[in-house]
């Protein structure tokens, strides 16, 4: 890592503090000033699952925290997979991000990232969250990264009930690339596309096992592989 | 005869007569004040946590004088009250007396009225009690209502009304499963979190066929532009809810006793933090002689529905030697409270089935009241879903929300004949006998003053934000509001127009609300003023009580979050 590099991240990461001391104030003043500015705690494992097929073998998560008053949350987020068969992490990430609500189903996210794949680098953050017409569950970031790389993410998801506790949900995730990155393989344009359904029973709102599966289709300097995976796991929250 | 059917030997009520030290102490005050003083009674509160057995176990409450409800409070119109309201729990309390006209430092809300009761302190509160009829109380202090602090007043007026042979209070309320602080949460986070009741795929399949692919997919396309839902009733369900009748659960049944050839007045009062009901007595008629606390001209109906916080009197006239229901569905359907009138123990009555729920409409959400805002200043009157429009004398809303409640009211009918067919609800009305109660039915039994022309008009727009759940009056939460200022005297006419998806009952303290709903100087006056989706009413309200009054939705929720004001009266000088 070169020295500009180095001075990069170590911004990013003294950004991520000042973020959340700005966040603690942003909080403070909020209660002193409303009475009606309470703070709530959210903490959501959207997926934890394995996922696999007679090749592959992943564990997977995609968990979010938030916490904060109507206006204004501290977002923590994470995604990633682990292979057992080689113990490595593939693609995963943390992100720390202050979500401003911007409009009645919209918020708006600036932050800092830890990125380990593709590079191990850390990014800013911007990006919204929020529910389209039509119930879409939408998630989209861009990922600057301190080598000046761009990357970004666009997750969608919906839900189709079955009953009152049996949910199908479909989703799609995307990560892009706005160049290639070549010592990394990373061609420019979708890196990685993921296509499927998951199947939950809602036991408690808080609590549903599912099953599903995923299509994924990767496109690299090097290869372009498409799977088709089994998805077994757990969403819960608090 | 008055047979309170709980509540009284659990108050140490004591009056002049009995209690010495008390005795001197108001002499000693009506000579101080140097004006007549009625000596009046003295009551004792204390407000402690207790526990309720609910078929799932016990649970914690908040009561008073240990008990759920809290101790009916029988009162008389003229006698000056004392109510020493002493605190057991751990965190600041209050109560507040629901519909009393009195000085606002008695009005019992933190931060607005007084600083309320800490842990340990007794509060004494002191009026006189200048009205008569059903109210109730409950406190006031963040969610503890919720929990089980609410109880029936009962004032009765210098000059008896109707007689009676048998009285009884009937109380309604919903009893949570969890912390009312963790429902809130979890409203924030997922605010469908307690609708177990939305659309499937095979209700699409259902509308399919019923209505076509396109009509369908034209509907399931105008709520998801909207990302609502038509099947979001109440935030807060059966799911978590056990509904009470005077504290009781519909298994341990509460008995309202009669003797054949006897007039039965009920007086209804919905404590529940969260939920309206549609109340019946099937077989019975019920003669709505009371509506607030105030008397109305008598209107006989199978079917009211209860706002929170409203209160009716009914009076009925069973004919039969039978048990009889005393049902009030949820409003959404998701559970009921029932409680039995009988000649005697031992009889059950045929419990009604549960009705299917009725879908919000497009009407019901506002559709088209940009057009129509500015004509229909008079359309307040069907605060209700109601058969209303048949006697004609009133002006059918801008928008289309009457033929969808008439269509409600029919579907009610056919239920009593155990029908259930969707398809019933296209026959024509014309000969229909069921009768619902409307707002619009409600007309003063007393005349009330003219008072001339209008100080401030105040449009306020009441709007959330279903989704993250946050509620408010004009888009602005009560933390980041400015109190409503106006001057004694003043003639205020709020014109309240209800932009979400949800009911808002609207509870002004310290002042009546006289409800425009076309009966001209019979308007009739109250305390809360239930609010439709998408419609607009208007109130006008004499400012005639110096002080600093509670102004929100009594939907606990919803008031919670943000949907409140302070009104400010001020004397000019």
């Amino acid at each position: 890592m070169n020295s500009f590099g180095f001075l990069k991240s170590l911004f990013l990461s003294r950004a991520v503090v000042a973020l959340v001391f700005l966040f603690m104030a942003i909080n403070a003043t909020a209660a002193l000033a409303h009475d009606d500015a309470m703070i709530f705690n959210h903490f959501k494992a959207e997926r934890l699952e394995y996922e696999g097929n007679e090749n592959l073998h992943l564990f997977k998560w995609d968990i979010q925290h938030w916490i904060g008053n109507d206006e204004h949350k501290l977002w923590i987020k994470t995604e990633g997979d682990y292979s057992a068969d080689q113990d490595i992490f593939g693609r995963a990430d943390l992100q720390l991000l202050y979500s401003r609500n911007i409009s009645t189903f919209w918020d708006f996210q600036v932050g800092a990232r830890r990125a380990f794949e593709p590079e191990r680098t850390y990014d800013a953050v911007i990006g919204f969250q929020g529910l389209a017409p039509y119930f879409i569950d939408v998630e989209g970031a861009m990922f600057i990264t301190s080598n000046g790389n761009v990357l970004g993410r666009l997750n969608l998801g919906y839900e189709i009930l079955f009953t009152q506790r049996l949910i199908l949900q479909p989703r799609i995730e995307l990560n892009l690339a706005a160049a290639d990155i070549q010592n990394r393989g990373v061609k420019a344009g979708v890196t990685e596309f993921e296509a499927g359904v998951r199947l939950r029973y809602e036991i408690e709102r808080e609590f549903a096992p599912y099953i599903g599966f995923d299509y994924v289709d990767e496109q690299s300097l090097r290869e372009h592989r498409q799977s088709l995976r089994f998805v077994v796991g757990m969403r819960f929250w608090y | 005869m008055i047979n309170l059917p709980f509540g009284s030997s659990l108050l140490n009520k004591s009056t002049h007569k009995d209690r010495l030290s008390g005795f001197s102490v108001w002499v000693f005050l009506a000579l101080f004040l140097g004006n007549t003083v009625v000596f009046g009674a003295v009551y004792e509160l204390t407000i402690a946590q207790g526990t309720i057995k609910l078929n799932d176990g016990q649970q914690t409450t908040l009561v008073a004088n240990r008990s759920l409800p809290a101790p009916t409070l029988h009162w008389r119109e003229g006698e000056w009250v004392t109510l020493k309201v002493t605190n057991h729990l751990s965190e600041p309390t209050s109560l507040h007396w629901h519909g009393i006209i009195l000085p606002y430092q008695m009005d019992g809300v933190p931060n607005i009225s007084f600083s309320g009761i800490a842990p340990g302190e007794t509060f004494t509160y002191h009026f006189q009690v200048n009205q008569s009829g059903t109210y109730w109380y409950h406190g006031h202090s963040g969610t503890q209502e919720q929990l089980g602090l609410y109880g029936a007043i009962i004032i009765d007026p210098v000059q008896q009304t109707e007689l009676v042979q048998q009285d009884y209070v009937v109380l309604l309320s919903d009893f949570p499963e969890a912390d009312p602080e963790r429902t809130l949460a979890r409203l924030k986070k997922q605010s469908d979190y307690y609708n177990f009741q939305k659309r499937t795929v095979f209700t699409l399949w259902e509308d399919i066929q019923r209505l076509g692919f396109f009509e369908t997919l034209g509907d399931r396309l105008d709520w998801g532009d909207m990302r609502m839902e038509p099947t979001d009733i109440a935030d807060v369900t059966g799911a978590t809810y056990t509904f009470l009748i005077n504290g009781q659960p519909p298994q341990q049944n509460w008995l309202a006793l009669f003797k054949l050839g006897e007039k039965v007045r009920l007086r209804f009062i919905n404590a529940s933090a969260m939920t309206h009901f549609d109340i019946r007595i099937p077989g019975l008629k019920m003669r709505v002689v009371e509506a607030d606390g105030q008397a109305v001209v008598p209107t006989v109906v199978d079917e009211f529905r209860i706002a929170v916080a409203e209160t009716y009197n009914v009076i009925v006239e069973p004919a039969f030697d039978q048990a009889y229901s005393i049902f009030a569905e949820a409003m959404d359907r998701s559970g009921y409270a029932s409680a039995t009138l009988t000649p005697r123990s031992g009889l059950q009555p045929v419990l009604p089935k549960l009705r299917p729920m009725q879908l919000l409409t497009m009407a019901d959400m506002g559709v088209g009241r940009a057009e129509h805002s500015q004509h229909d200043q008079n359309h307040s009157a069907q605060g209700l879903g109601s058969t209303e429009q048949h006697s004609g004398h009133q002006p059918i809303i801008g928008n289309s929300a009457m033929p969808q409640h008439d269509m409600h009211s029919m579907h009610k009918m056919h239920d009593m004949e155990g029908m259930h067919d969707m398809s019933a609800m296209t026959a024509p009305p014309a000969t229909d006998p069921y009768k619902v109660l409307s707002y619009s039915d409600l007309h003063a039994a007393q005349a009330s003053a003219a008072w001339g022309k209008v100080d401030h008009e105040i449009t306020l727009r009441l709007t959330g934000n279903m989704h993250r759940y946050i509620w408010s009056f004009d888009d602005i939460k009560y933390g980041d509001a400015e109190p409503i200022r106006v001057h004694l005297g003043d003639h205020l006419r709020f014109n309240y127009v209800n932009e979400t998806m949800m009911n808002h009952p609207i509870h002004i303290h310290g002042l009546w609300q006289f409800l425009d709903n076309g009966q001209g100087l019979h308007n009739p006056k109250k305390h809360v003023i239930n609010v439709k989706p998408g419609t607009r009413v208007s109130v006008d309200v004499l400012a005639d009580a110096v002080g600093e009054w509670a102004f929100h939705c009594h939907l606990m929720y919803h008031m919670e979050t943000g949907m409140f004001r302070k009104l400010i009266i001020e004397s000019p000088q």
